[in-house]
């Protein structure tokens, strides 16, 4: 990319990210204006999606709610993202996991967590 | 001081405003422009300064530019020359130098490019006529249809769309919000796209339909 651009959006990019992977299971506290207050309000789910590099990089979150799956995309720098906790973690197979759509009831929030041995070293 | 600069379109991006919104812009290096001659009612019958932008070699340059630039206080001709019209008589003298600190942030401006070229192009692209079905045996794909009526009016319409060169036209986009001006890079960036590849040239110009109310005030 231009090293123009790059200078001018490497300020805005967040250095001090939680680091946080695709199904991870996460709270994601986001600041809600309402009027001149500010609260904060937290959406949890799990990453079924890590997009883009840079000032454009954006995350999905997926969750159940009432039944139904809701899904939310948020920009990795958005200042109205205060922090990320990280709640369960896993190892999916997949760089998206977006084979959880599919999936009804309790199989819907699981991400399997497949470990492979490492090869023995000869 | 003058209503247009000079510049270069370097590319786009996003970037994050005051209000935490993500805002699509496009960065162009404007300026600095010398004034390279100035023209008034005495001498030319009107009011105008003319700017240059960027260099060129001198062997890429012909005697007259060259003997052009010299005139107007500059070591290489400008790649780039334009003329900028002016009401009243121009207070800016031959030498000086405009830079984008013209501009402000939340100012509105026009940004006039030359589009991409698309080359010689059907009417379904060039005119977004609807073209006829894909499949069923139609035998009619992407071509352009009846060109007019019968005996009456016995003519062609004119404007009447049909394949031909599309793009490399002169476009200006108007009332693009000025994002961020960035003076010791010369860079300004505003909000959405403009005309031309990245690298082309561009003018930014104070926009001729007038500001915002909060920048007039």
């Amino acid at each position: 990319m231009n090293p123009i651009i790059n200078e001018i959006t490497a300020s805005q990019v967040k250095k001090d990210t939680t680091p946080f992977k695709v199904g991870d299971g996460v709270k994601v506290h986001t600041k809600v204006r309402e009027g001149d207050k500010e609260r904060v309000q937290i959406y949890a789910g799990i990453v079924i999606a890590r997009k883009g590099h840079g000032i454009h990089e954006t995350f999905t979150v997926r969750r159940m709610s009432y039944g139904e799956g809701v899904e939310r995309v948020f920009p990795v720098n958005s200042p109205n993202i205060d922090k990320i906790e990280v709640e369960r973690e896993s190892e999916p197979m997949k760089a998206r996991l977006y084979y959880l759509r599919n999936r009804l009831g309790k199989a819907a929030v699981l991400v399997k967590e497949k470990r492979y041995e490492a090869p023995a070293a000869n | 001081m003058i209503s247009s600069l000079l510049g270069k379109k370097i590319g786009m991006t996003q970037v994050y405003d005051a209000q935490n919104v993500l805002v699509p812009v496009t960065v162009v290096e404007a300026g600095p422009c010398a004034v390279v001659q100035v023209k008034t009612t005495e001498s030319d019958g009107y009011n105008a300064v003319q700017i240059g932008f960027a260099s060129k070699k001198d062997k890429n340059t012909s005697k007259a530019e060259q003997a052009h630039a010299k005139k107007g206080g500059l070591q290489a001709a400008p790649r780039v020359l334009s003329e900028v019209r002016l009401d009243a008589a121009p207070t800016l003298k031959v030498g000086d130098v405009v830079t984008v600190s013209t501009f402000s942030e939340g100012q509105f401006v026009d940004v006039i490019g030359i589009t991409k070229g698309k080359g010689f192009q059907g009417v379904v692209k060039r005119f977004r006529v609807a073209g006829g079905p894909a499949a069923h045996g139609s035998m009619f794909h992407r071509r352009i249809g009846s060109i007019g009526m019968r005996q009456t009016p016995g003519r062609t319409w004119k404007n009447q769309s049909m394949p031909g060169h599309m793009g490399s036209e002169r476009r200006t986009v108007q009332n693009l919000r000025v994002v961020k001006v960035i003076a010791d890079k010369n860079l300004i960036l505003v909000k959405g796209a403009i005309p031309g590849a990245n690298g082309d040239d561009v003018i930014v110009r104070v926009a001729i339909k007038g500001q915002p109310k909060a920048v007039k005030a």
